[in-house]
């Protein structure tokens, strides 16, 4: 097969699957205004837990996922609800929090599932390739971009079409408003907070079969989510599903053609937005 | 020459006109007080004479030299100085450092790292004659934390003060003060000497008025009367906008 | 005043005699590597605490400085070549990092300086032509300045020890200079900094050129010190570990990034000679100050004395200013 198609279609499903950790990522930094740094560790954790429940439980793949998914969302919401909530409105000291908790999982993750990379098998009924518009296209990287793109569609609709969307929405563009017309913001930033990581956790999960999991994992993903959100405003949807499938190509031809630069070829585009747009593509705040 | 003159000076944010073609001629030595209800833009206007923001058109002419592309901390160099409505003071320094600092921005003194400020003697006496201008000499030494909130808005005046401007902007000096210091802040600003022309925004009215030698009605974001004391208040469009509320 | 003196003179006396009653080599080359590493967080704080401008990249800046050493060194190039190209190709890297991260500041300044110390961090890890990536660079040899060799623990912590109390010193005047408070300034409110003739960005470039040069200098001491260099020492966690020295220490203060310095890099020897989990103690320590002391422990443990001494003397003691700054 040709490469460049090859790379094309790794880009995609990367695209995807980096759009499931941005959008969350994205939404936290647009309405509590921190970048959550634990954002590439819970991608991570998701990944082993959902490691664990395939590989020792013998769980059902999406299963696994979605449990998985939970359970992120659940230490995601301890997190929020325990550490962040004692240091509202001091960003800086929540984002330094947000470092340290990173640190932790890292270790604990060390300790629990040793150094070893652990390799996540294809869901059975997801092997193989299929012929779409002439090019042969791998089954499971074609479910991950679908999965990614009903849930593109599904966050959308949650924001655009649902009261709670409607609060966050007015809380990304103004959270002292927000307050002044009654929204509970501290209630939402624990909502948003739970779905960023249960969107990060399950990316993990159906990004395993793929990418592996492996310590260091959260520190290689993190950055990405950085770079799109820089690329994409923060907040903004859109943008981060743009941003996601702008970084997916740069990641995978950046590898293939440039390997020893590819990490810097990877931050270009973040810089050159840095000095002509600060405040992203689709951003309402410089950061 | 005006000390002051604005041509058409307009802004916008979003949908929201804020100022309007805004006009104003201020002569040297001039006290001039700018009025108008809550939300006229009257700080906005402020903003722009002195560059933290930009206008969407208009100009800004300080003593003949045009300011409209002149970035803000180079106005301060050319004359211009302003105290703020909500303090912004430097909240864990002394008064004495806070007058300080004031004056090391317009001393190329700014810019060394290898003296040591506490050795400035020249700076030091400025800042507490600035001080004792505005009567908290025996206060220099205080944090700033341990002052009382009219004792801050004498600061404030202090610091434009000590930067010897041929222009001072007063956003509200007298806003929140007591009758009494509302008495010692007039007293403070009748004695300031002519070669500073004075543009001041404020609600009291009892202590405005006798303070400003015309004045200027802004609603909506634009000047809808001007002229001497005596012309505005008998203007009926004033008591229709602002007097008469 | 006069006990803070006779405490600087026993601290120096102290440090100047360490090799004479350190019990061994291996703790000489611990306070070696506490010195180097305050020197760094010395870096750090001119931002974080002068500047109000935290920076989760200066690894990058101090891995530019030991990358450019140890290749110019393995190029051919003498020693005091090596270490001018560090501090120059460090001083020209931190400019770039400062008109890209000074675009924003707060946390958008935190996240930019992340960013660019990943990018720096990659570029070791993956430029294996110029970096030997994962297997890092050995340096071969020490710099004998004035003859006089640095190869032996003690004779580099003397070295060492000179460069921190430059450093120090330079701190001190700096930190009591105009343009040290042309800088609080610009932290406590930079509008009126504006507004009162400052140029602001200016003042913030120049912080992080001198930020940048205490990181270039502590990691031409570094570089030296292990004779290796590699990606590791680039790593967000490293950039982690000395903002963490800062915050420890207390930030915007002469001593406390060195008590930082000292207290981490004392845990991480002997919890990665007893313990192994340097990284969970890290994060702990990182999430329990930032909540529990975010003031710093030497602000803090400045304020316990003066209350312990108040209470004592049963009279007032005049409130300075001196200990937040």
């Amino acid at each position: 097969m040709n490469l460049t198609v090859v790379l094309a279609i790794n880009s995609v499903t990367l695209g995807g699957l980096l759009f499931l950790l941005s959008a969350g990522f994205s939404l936290i930094f647009g309405l509590m205004r921190i970048p959550n740094l634990t954002h590439g560790s819970l991608f991570m954790l998701g990944a082993y837990l959902g490691a664990t429940f395939v590989i020792w439980f013998k769980l059902d793949f999406w299963l696994a996922a979605t449990l998985s998914a939970l359970l992120v969302a659940l230490f995601g919401g301890i997190v929020e609800r325990f550490l962040l909530r004692q240091l509202a409105g001091q960003q800086q000291a929540q984002v330094l929090v947000t470092l340290g908790i990173a640190f932790m999982i890292a270790d604990v993750c060390l300790m629990v599932w040793t150094g070893d990379p652990i390799a996540v098998e294809t869901p059975q009924w997801l092997v193989g390739t299929t012929n779409l518009l002439g090019v042969v296209f791998p089954v499971y990287r074609l479910a991950v971009i679908l999965i990614a793109v009903a849930i593109a569609v599904v966050l959308w609709l949650l924001l655009e079409r649902t009261r709670l969307g409607a609060m966050i929405r007015a809380g990304v563009d103004d959270p002292e408003m927000a307050r002044v017309v009654g929204i509970r913001v501290s209630r939402l930033f624990t909502v948003v907070f739970c779905l960023g990581a249960a969107l990060a956790g399950f990316a993990g999960v159906i990004g395993a079969p793929i990418l592996s999991v492996y310590p260091g994992l959260d520190f290689d993903m993190l950055p990405l989510a950085l770079v799109i959100v820089i690329l994409g405003g923060t907040g903004s949807l859109l943008g981060s599903f743009l941003g996601s499938f702008i970084v997916g190509f740069i990641y995978n031809f950046g590898q293939a053609l440039l390997p020893e630069l590819a990490y810097f070829v990877l931050f270009l585009p973040m810089l050159l937005m840095l000095l002509l747009r600060p405040q992203g593509l689709f951003g309402r705040h410089v950061p | 020459m005006s000390a002051l003159v604005s041509r058409g000076l307009e802004k916008s944010f979003d949908a929201l006109r804020v100022t309007r073609d805004v006009n104003l001629d201020v002569e040297p030595g001039e006290r001039r007080l700018i009025i108008g209800p809550n939300g006229a833009g009257k700080t906005t206007l402020f903003n722009l004479i002195c560059g933290e923001i930009r206008p969407d058109r208009g100009s800004v002419t300080l003593f003949d030299r045009e300011l409209t592309r002149v970035p803000s901390r180079r106005r301060a160099h050319l004359g211009l100085s302003r105290t703020y409505q909500i303090i912004t003071l430097f909240p864990r320094d002394t008064l004495l450092r806070n007058v300080m600092l004031s004056l090391l921005g317009l001393d190329r003194l700014r810019w060394s790292p290898f003296v040591s400020l506490g050795a400035q003697r020249h700076l030091a006496e400025s800042a507490r004659r600035a001080l004792d201008r505005v009567g908290l000499l025996h206060l220099a030494d205080r944090p700033m934390a341990h002052t009382s909130y009219g004792e801050r808005r004498r600061v404030e005046i202090a610091m434009a003060l000590a930067q010897n401007p041929k222009l001072l902007l007063l956003d509200e000096p007298f806003a929140g003060l007591s009758i009494d210091e509302r008495g010692d802040v007039q007293k403070l600003l009748n004695a300031i000497p002519r070669d500073v022309t004075i543009v001041m925004i404020e609600h009291n009215m009892d202590v405005a008025l006798e303070f400003a030698e015309r004045i200027s009605v802004m609603h909506f974001g634009e000047v809808v009367v001007e002229g001497t004391r005596a012309e505005v208040v008998a203007n009926p469009r004033t008591k229709e906008i602002y007097l008469g509320e | 005043m006069t006990g803070r003196w006779l405490g600087l003179v026993l601290a120096l006396v102290a440090l100047a005699a360490l090799p004479a009653w350190m019990p061994g080599t291996y703790y000489v080359n611990v306070s070696s590597q506490i010195l180097i590493y305050a020197v760094f967080a010395l870096g750090i704080n001119v931002l974080a605490g002068y500047g109000g401008l935290v920076s989760l990249g200066h690894a990058g800046l101090f891995g530019i400085a030991c990358y450019a050493v140890a290749v110019s060194l393995a190029a051919g190039a003498g020693h005091l070549a090596a270490i001018l190209v560090g501090l120059a190709v460090t001083l020209l890297g931190t400019a770039v990092f400062a008109a890209l991260s000074l675009r924003t500041t707060g946390i958008g300044f935190l996240m930019i300086t992340l960013a660019l110390g990943q990018i720096l961090w990659g570029l070791a890890y993956r430029w294996i032509g110029v970096t030997n990536g994962d297997n890092g660079l050995t340096v071969a040899s020490r710099p004998a300045p004035f003859g006089f060799s640095l190869e032996t623990a003690t004779a580099f912590y003397y070295a060492t020890l000179l460069t921190f109390l430059l450093g120090v010193l330079a701190m001190a005047v700096f930190a009591n200079s105009p343009f040290g408070a042309s800088l609080a300034g610009t932290r406590d409110q930079p509008r009126r900094m504006t507004a009162l003739g400052y140029n602001v960005w200016m003042i913030r470039f120049y912080a992080c050129m001198f930020s940048g040069l205490l990181s270039g200098i502590a990691g031409i001491l570094f570089v030296y010190y292990n004779q290796f260099i590699s990606p590791q020492s680039l790593s967000l966690t490293a950039s982690a570990e000395v903002v963490l020295m800062v915050i420890a220490g207390g930030t915007g203060t002469l001593m406390g990034p060195i008590v930082g310095a000292a207290l981490v890099v004392v845990m991480k020897n002997v919890a990665s000679a007893y313990i192994e989990r340097w990284n969970f103690l890290l994060g702990a320590i990182f999430v329990a100050i930032v909540i529990f002391m975010p003031e710093g422990l030497v602000p803090g443990t400045v304020r316990l004395l003066r209350w312990a001494m108040r209470s004592l003397a049963g009279k007032a003691v005049p409130a300075g200013g001196d200990g937040g700054r």
